[in-house]
C-alpha cells in the first residue's frame, strides 16, 4: 500500500507531464491543464498522508527506543542506519562493484521534502490555469511544470548519488525549458542558457564528488556509502598536486553543486536572470523547490560533511556571505520579481549556515517554512503584474493597495513572514520568524569564529531583509501611484483560480513555523525522534542554540525592526530620501545595483576568453598549423603525382583514382599474406 | 549449437546479405522514376532484413559467455589466413548499430539523393557489407580488408554526392586515413612474422615481446587514431561531414568513428597489453586535449555540421580516455558512449539533414525560431541535444558517467580536465539549439518551412525512443558487453603483472 502510494506520488506528475507534452495539441489546453493539476492534486495528498504517517510515527514507542541510543555524539559514532522505506522500480546501471538501480526512498528528510514539492507544485499548477490563460503554449507550459515536479520528486527520492543526480540535472533541464519559456524574447533566451551552464559548473563539481565517493567508500548508494565513513578518519586522496583529507575533497566537491543549484556566492548569478520566465515558474523552480535541492543534498549527505570539519565551515562563510551580499544587492533592485529573487538567494545563504552549524533540522525548517511563504510573494508579485498589465518596474507601481486589496493582504503575510515577524521568548510569530530566529541563534550557540562570523552576518542581512521587504510593500502598494492613469485605472484583482492557492500558502506562511517548531528545532528529543536519522541531529548544537543570551533572541527582532524604520522613513515619510542618497553615495550605489559586477566580471574572464580561445585554436591550430602547414605540406607532394596519374584520365571520374589506390592497398595485403607463405 | 544452422552461419549471413542487396540494385533495368524507386525499395528492404537479422543475433548471443560466439573457421591459406568469423561482447553491439542505421540512412535519402541512384544505393549496401565485416571478422587479413575498404564507398559517396568542395574533402578524408593504414599494413605483417598467423583468436593469445609491442601499437594507433579521430588528427572529420551528403555524415558519425574505437579494444589493449600501460598516459593527453579543445573549437562555429562534428570528436574523446583506463567502468562505458555516439550523433545530422532538405544551407545564421512552424522537429532536436549534452535520462549519460568515474580512479587530472566538458559540452549545444530553434521566426525564407513529414517521422521517432531507453535502461548494452570486457580487463591485467591501474597511474 506504502509502495503504491509513493509510486502515485511520483509517477503522476510524470504522466500529467507525458499527456499534456505529447497529447495537448489533440486534446487541448484545456483539458491538459486540468489533468496536469488534478494529477499534482493527487500527489499532492499521497504527500500529506505518507509525511502525517512520519509526523504521527515519530512519538511513537516503536521508534523511541532507536532512537534513544543516539546522543550528542551521534554524527561521530558508529553509523546508524536512518530509518527510510525503500520501493525498487527497476534496474539502472550495474557494471563491477557499481550497482545502482532506480529507488523511491522515503523518510523523514524526503518525507518534508514530499510535502513542500507537491503542494506548491499543485497551487502553482492551478494558478497558472489563471496566470497563463492568454498563452497560446499553454499545454507546453503546463508539461514543463509537471515534467519538473516529477524530476524534482526523483531527485528528492533518491536513494543513490546517480539518480540524485539525475533529478538534479532534470530539473535542471525544465528549469531551462521554463526560463526560455517564452523563446521569441532574446533576454529569455539568454537566461535560460546562463541558468544551464552555470549550474553545470556545480555540476561539474559534483559529478567530481561523486566519482571521489565511489572511489574512496566504494558505493554510491547513500546508506552502504554513509556506512563508509567512520573508516574515512585520516585517510587521504590523491587529488591533482596533493594529497588531502578525503571527506573534505568529495564534500567540497559535491558542495560546488549545491552552490551552483542554490545559486550561493560566486554560482548566483543566474538566478535574478531566471526570472525571465513566467511568474508562477518563479514561485514553483526558484523559490520553493528546485533551488532548495542544495540544502537538501547536503542534509542528504549530512553523516558525510559531519566528518569534514573543513566542509562544513566552507558551507557556513559561503553561506553567511551569500546571505548577505544577495541581500546588499535586493536594497536597490527596482523589478519587482528580482528583489525577491535576491531575496531567495539570501535566504538560501540562511539555510546553508544552518546546515554548516551542524543544526541541519534548523536548515531543512527554514526550507520547508522558507517554500511557502517566498511562493506566496512570488505568486502575490504575480497577481501584481497580471493586474499591472506585465509591468514589473515598481518605480512605476504604487497605491494599488486599495485597487487589489486581497493581494495586497496576501502580499503583507508573506512580508512578516519573511521579515519574521514575532515575539522572541512566546510560540507567536509567522513562519520566518522560527525558523529564521532558530538558525541565528544556532550560529550564535556554535561559539566558534565562523559561527559568531554567521551571526553578524546574517543578523546584518534580516535588517536589509526587512529593508528590502517593506520598501517592496511601500513602492507598490502604499502612496501615490506612478503608474499611468490607464494601467491604474484598469488594475484589477485576479480570479478566484488564482486567488485560491495564495490563501492556501497564506496559510502555510502563517501557521508553519508554530506548528511544526517543536520537530524541527525547539525540543531536541523530538527533533531526533521526528528525523530518525534521515539526518544528522546534533542535540548537543540544538540544546546551545536555546541556551544564547537574551540580546541573541532578541537580535533578529530588532533587526527587523529597525529595517522597517528604516523603510517607512525612506519611502512613505520622506519618499525624496533614497534619490538624495544613491545621488550622494553613487558608486556604491551603482556598484549595488549592478550586483557587484560580476555579470561583467565573468563575462570579461570566462566568456569572452573561451569565445576567442576557440576561434584561435580553431582558425589558428586546425585550420593554420594542421591543415595548412603539416597536412598541406605533405598532401601537396602526394597531389603533384597522383594530378598527373588523374591527367591521364578523361577528368570525368577524377577522384576514382584515389578509390584505386586503396584497392591497391587490398592487393598487396593479400600478395604479402600468401607471398609469405609460398 | 552445433546443430543449428542458423547460428552457424548467421555472421555470414549479415555480412553479406547487403551485398545481395547491392546485386538486385544492379540488375534493376532503367534510370527512369519508376526503376529508381525500385532500387530505393530494394535497397531499404535489404536494410531492413539486414536488421532484423542482426536483433536475432543479438537475441541469440550469450551475454555471460566472454569468448567468441558463432564462429566459423574455415582454413584458406593455413595457417595465416582463413575464413574467420566471430563475435563478442565487444563487437557484437556494433553490429546491431551498424544494421538500425541503416534503412535509417537510405529513407534519409529517398528524396534527397534523385543523380546516380543505382551507385549511391550499392555504394552504402557494399559499405555496410564491409562494416559488419569488420566487427564480425577474427581473422587480421579480412580485418584489415574491410577496415580500408570501408574508405572506397565513403569516399565515393562524399566525391560524388557531396557539396560543393567535396572534392577537397574527400581527398583530404583519403589522405589521412591512407597515411594511417600503411602504417598498419606493416604492423600486420610483423606481427604474422612474430606469430605465425593472422588468426585474431590465437593472436590474442600470443603474447608479442614488449619492444616490439612497442613499435605494433604506434603503427595501430597511427590508424586508429585517424580512424577516431583522436586530436589532433581530426582535422579531415569536419570537412568530410560538412561535404558529405547526409547518410554519409550518418554513417561516418556512427559507424565509421567507430571502427577506431573497435580496433583499440580488439587488438591494441589486448595485444600490447605492455605498450598500452605505457601509452596510456599520452592517450589521456590526447583525449583530454579532444574534450576540451575542440569543445571550445566547437563552440565558435558558424556551420551547423562542424559544429556538431567538432562535438563528435570531444566525445570520442571520453572513448579513448576510458579505453585506454583499462578497468571495467572504463571499458564498459566507452562501449556504451560508442553506441550511444552512434545513435545521437547519427540522429543529430539526420536533423540537420531534415532542415538541410528544406533551405539548402548548413549555416547556422539563416535559421532561427523554428519552432515556431516545427514544433516536433524542435521536441527531436532538444532530446538529441540533451543526449549530446549527455543529460542523465538519455543514453549520452552513461558512457560519460562511466569513462569518467573509470577514469577518476586512475588519473585525477584526466578526470578533472574530462569533466570540464560537461559544462562546454551545455555551452555549444545550447547556443546551436538556441540561435536554430529559439528566437522569433522572423527570416521570410523559414516563414513556409514545414514540420517533419512521416517519412522523417520513421526516422526520427525510433531513435528519440532509444535514446531515452537506453537512458533508464541500460542493461541491455551493459549485460551484453560484461563478460567480454570483465575478461579483457582480467586479461590485461595479468599482462601487464603489477595489475592494470598502479602502472597507467606513474
Amino acid at each position: 500500500m506504502q509502495a503504491f502510494l509513493f509510486q502515485v506520488i511520483v509517477l503522476a506528475p510524470l504522466l500529467g507531464a507525458l499527456v499534456a507534452g505529447l497529447l495537448g495539441r489533440s486534446i487541448g489546453h484545456r483539458p491538459a491543464e486540468i489533468i496536469t493539476s488534478s494529477l499534482l492534486v493527487l500527489a499532492g495528498l499521497c504527500s500529506w498522508i505518507v509525511f502525517l504517517g512520519i509526523l504521527f510515527a515519530g512519538g511513537g514507542a516503536e521508534h523511541g527506543a532507536e532512537a534513544a541510543g543516539h546522543g550528542e555524539e551521534a554524527a561521530h559514532a558508529a553509523f546508524a542506519l536512518a530509518e527510510s522505506t525503500k520501493v525498487t522500480l527497476f534496474s539502472w546501471v550495474h557494471v563491477g562493484d557499481l550497482s545502482l538501480d532506480w529507488m523511491i526512498r522515503v523518510d523523514t528528510l524526503t518525507g518534508v521534502m514530499l510535502v513542500v514539492v507537491t503542494t506548491v507544485s499543485a497551487l502553482v499548477h492551478i494558478y497558472s490555469i489563471g496566470y497563463m490563460h492568454e498563452d497560446p503554449h499553454r499545454a507546453r507550459f503546463f508539461a514543463y511544470l509537471s515534467l519538473f515536479t516529477f524530476a524534482m520528486l526523483m531527485l528528492v527520492t533518491a536513494d543513490n548519488f546517480l539518480q540524485l543526480f539525475f533529478g538534479w540535472e532534470g530539473v535542471g533541464l525544465a528549469s531551462y525549458l521554463l526560463i526560455g519559456f517564452w523563446y521569441k524574447k532574446p533576454s529569455a533566451n539568454a537566461a535560460a542558457m546562463k541558468a544551464f551552464i552555470v549550474n553545470r559548473v556545480g555540476d561539474f563539481g559534483f559529478a567530481l564528488g561523486i566519482f571521489g565517493a565511489f572511489m574512496m567508500l566504494g558505493s554510491i548508494n547513500f546508506d552502504e556509502a554513509f556506512a563508509q565513513v567512520s573508516h574515512m578518519e585520516g585517510v587521504t586522496i590523491d587529488f591533482l598536486w596533493g594529497q588531502w583529507d578525503a571527506m573534505t575533497v568529495i564534500c567540497l566537491l559535491l558542495f560546488l553543486g549545491a552552490m551552483g543549484k542554490s545559486a550561493q556566492f560566486l554560482l548566483h548569478t543566474w538566478l535574478p536572470d531566471a526570472m525571465e520566465g513566467p511568474t508562477p515558474v518563479s514561485a514553483l523552480i526558484h523559490a520553493a523547490t528546485m533551488v532548495t535541492a542544495g540544502v537538501f543534498m547536503v542534509a542528504r549527505l549530512s553523516p558525510m560533511f559531519e566528518a569534514s570539519e573543513v566542509a562544513l565551515t566552507v558551507v557556513i562563510y559561503v553561506g553567511a556571505i551569500t546571505a548577505f551580499f544577495a541581500a546588499t544587492v535586493g536594497l536597490v533592485q527596482n523589478d519587482i520579481k528580482r528583489v525577491i529573487a535576491y531575496s531567495t538567494c539570501s535566504q538560501l545563504g540562511y539555510m546553508f549556515v544552518a546546515l554548516g552549524l551542524g543544526a541541519y533540522s534548523a536548515g531543512i525548517f527554514h526550507l520547508f517554512t522558507h517554500a511557502f511563504f517566498k511562493a506566496l510573494l512570488f505568486l502575490g508579485a504575480g497577481s501584481v503584474i497580471h493586474a499591472m498589465h506585465h509591468e514589473q518596474d515598481m518605480r512605476k507601481m504604487g497605491g494599488l493597495r486599495t485597487k487589489i486589496p486581497l493581494t495586497y493582504a496576501m502580499m503583507m503575510i508573506g512580508t512578516l513572514a519573511l521579515t519574521g515577524v514575532g515575539i522572541p521568548g512566546t510560540p507567536i510569530g509567522f513562519a520566518g520568524f522560527f525558523s529564521k530566529d532558530a538558525i541565528i541563534e544556532s550560529a550564535a550557540g556554535a561559539h566558534t569564529a565562523a559561527g559568531d562570523f554567521a551571526f553578524w552576518m546574517l543578523v546584518i542581512a534580516a535588517v536589509f531583509t526587512s529593508f528590502y521587504s517593506w520598501r517592496l510593500v511601500h513602492l507598490t502598494f502604499h502612496g501615490k501611484t506612478r503608474a499611468s492613469r490607464e494601467t491604474y485605472s484598469h488594475a484589477h484583482e485576479s480570479p478566484n483560480v488564482m486567488m485560491i492557492p495564495l490563501y492556501v500558502l497564506a496559510a502555510g506562511a502563517v501557521l508553519s513555523g508554530v506548528l511544526f517548531h517543536e520537530v524541527f528545532f525547539a525540543n531536541a528529543e523530538h527533533v531526533t525522534a521526528f528525523f530518525r536519522n534521515a539526518i544528522v541531529v546534533d542535540e548537543h548544537v540544538i540544546e546551545e542554540a536555546h541556551h544564547v543570551a537574551l540580546w541573541v533572541k532578541w537580535s533578529p527582532a530588532i533587526a527587523m525592526i529597525i529595517g522597517f524604520l528604516v523603510a517607512w522613513q525612506f519611502y512613505i515619510r520622506r519618499p525624496d530620501l533614497p534619490k538624495a542618497l544613491a545621488a550622494e553615495h553613487s558608486g556604491l550605489y551603482q556598484f549595488l545595483l549592478n550586483k557587484w559586477y560580476f555579470d561583467e566580471l565573468y563575462d570579461f574572464i570566462f566568456v569572452r576568453p573561451a569565445k576567442w580561445l576557440g576561434r584561435a585554436l580553431w582558425r589558428g591550430f586546425d585550420d593554420w598549423l594542421i591543415d595548412g602547414i603539416i597536412v598541406g605540406g605533405l598532401a601537396a607532394r602526394v597531389k603533384d603525382v597522383t594530378d598527373r596519374v588523374v591527367r591521364l584520365q578523361s577528368g570525368y571520374l577524377y577522384h576514382y583514382a584515389f578509390a584505386m589506390l586503396i584497392g591497391v592497398a587490398a592487393l598487396i595485403t593479400w600478395a604479402i599474406a600468401t607471398g609469405g607463405l609460398l | 549449437m552445433e546443430s543449428n544452422i542458423l547460428a552457424q552461419n548467421i555472421l555470414t549471413i549479415v555480412t553479406f546479405l547487403p551485398l545481395v542487396g547491392a546485386l538486385f540494385v544492379l540488375v534493376v533495368p532503367g534510370t527512369d522514376s519508376v526503376s529508381k524507386m525500385n532500387m530505393r525499395r530494394i535497397a531499404l528492404a535489404t536494410t531492413v532484413v539486414t536488421f532484423v537479422f542482426t536483433l536475432v543475433l543479438w537475441a541469440m548471443f550469450d551475454p555471460s559467455d566472454p569468448g567468441f560466439q558463432f564462429v566459423q573457421n574455415v582454413e584458406l591459406i593455413p595457417p595465416a589466413i582463413g575464413y574467420r568469423m566471430g563475435v563478442d561482447g565487444i563487437s557484437v553491439l556494433f553490429i546491431v548499430l551498424t544494421g538500425l542505421l541503416m534503412p535509417a540512412c537510405i529513407l534519409a535519402s529517398w528524396e534527397s539523393v534523385e543523380n546516380r541512384v543505382r551507385e549511391y544505393m550499392v555504394s552504402f549496401l557494399i559499405l555496410e557489407t564491409l562494416m559488419i565485416g569488420v566487427f564480425a571478422t577474427l581473422d587480421l587479413a579480412f580485418f584489415y580488408v574491410f577496415f580500408e575498404g570501408g574508405l572506397i564507398p565513403m569516399f565515393l559517396i562524399i566525391g560524388i554526392w557531396g557539396g560543393k568542395r567535396r572534392i577537397q574533402a574527400s581527398y583530404k578524408f583519403f589522405f589521412y586515413t591512407f597515411v594511417g593504414s600503411v602504417l598498419m599494413l606493416l604492423a600486420i605483417m610483423a606481427m604474422y612474422w612474430n606469430a605465425g598467423t593472422l588468426d585474431i583468436q590465437r593472436l590474442l593469445k600470443h603474447s608479442f615481446p614488449p619492444e616490439m609491442q612497442f613499435w605494433l601499437w604506434l603503427a595501430f594507433f597511427a590508424s586508429f587514431a585517424v580512424k577516431m579521430p583522436m586530436w589532433p588528427f581530426h582535422r579531415w572529420l569536419p570537412e568530410a561531414h560538412v561535404e558529405a551528403p547526409t547518410a554519409g555524415s550518418v554513417i561516418l558519425a556512427a559507424i565509421l568513428l567507430k571502427l577506431g574505437g573497435y580496433g583499440f579494444l580488439r587488438f591494441s589493449l589486448p595485444m600490447f597489453p605492455d605498450a598500452s600501460a605505457y601509452f596510456a598516459n599520452f592517450v589521456f593527453f590526447l583525449s583530454v586535449c579532444a574534450i576540451v579543445i575542440t569543445s571550445l573549437v566547437a563552440l565558435v562555429q558558424e556551420d551547423v555540421k562542424k559544429l556538431i562534428a567538432y562535438s563528435s570528436v570531444a566525445h570520442m574523446g571520453y572513448v579513448t580516455m576510458g579505453i585506454f583506463t583499462a578497468n571495467v567502468y572504463g571499458i564498459q562505458g566507452a562501449i556504451f558512449q560508442m553506441i550511444s555516439h552512434g545513435i545521437v550523433s547519427g540522429a543529430l545530422f539526420l536533423c540537420v539533414g531534415v532542415i538541410y532538405d528544406r533551405m539548402h544551407t548548413r549555416e547556422i545564421a539563416a535559421y532561427g525560431g523554428l519552432v515556431e512552424r516545427m514544433p516536433q522537429y524542435a521536441f527531436a532536436f532538444m532530446v538529441f541535444t540533451m543526449a549530446n549534452v549527455g543529460l542523465p535520462g538519455t543514453s549520452g549519460f552513461i558512457g560519460e558517467f562511466l569513462t569518467l568515474i573509470g577514469i577518476f580512479q586512475v588519473n585525477t587530472w584526466v578526470a578533472v580536465g574530462a569533466t570540464l566538458g560537461v559544462i562546454l559540452s551545455a555551452g555549444y549545444a545550447l547556443w546551436l539549439y538556441r540561435r536554430v530553434i529559439f528566437g522569433a521566426l522572423e527570416k521570410d525564407s523559414l516563414k513556409g518551412i514545414l514540420d517533419l513529414s512521416r517519412r522523417e517521422m520513421v526516422v526520427l521517432v525510433p531513435l528519440i525512443v532509444l535514446t531515452i531507453f537506453f537512458g533508464f535502461y541500460p542493461a541491455p548494452i551493459l549485460d551484453a558487453t560484461a563478460a567480454s570486457v570483465e575478461a579483457l580487463v582480467q586479461h590485461y591485467a595479468d599482462a601487464v603483472g603489477t595489475g592494470a591501474m598502479t602502472v597507467a597511474a606513474h
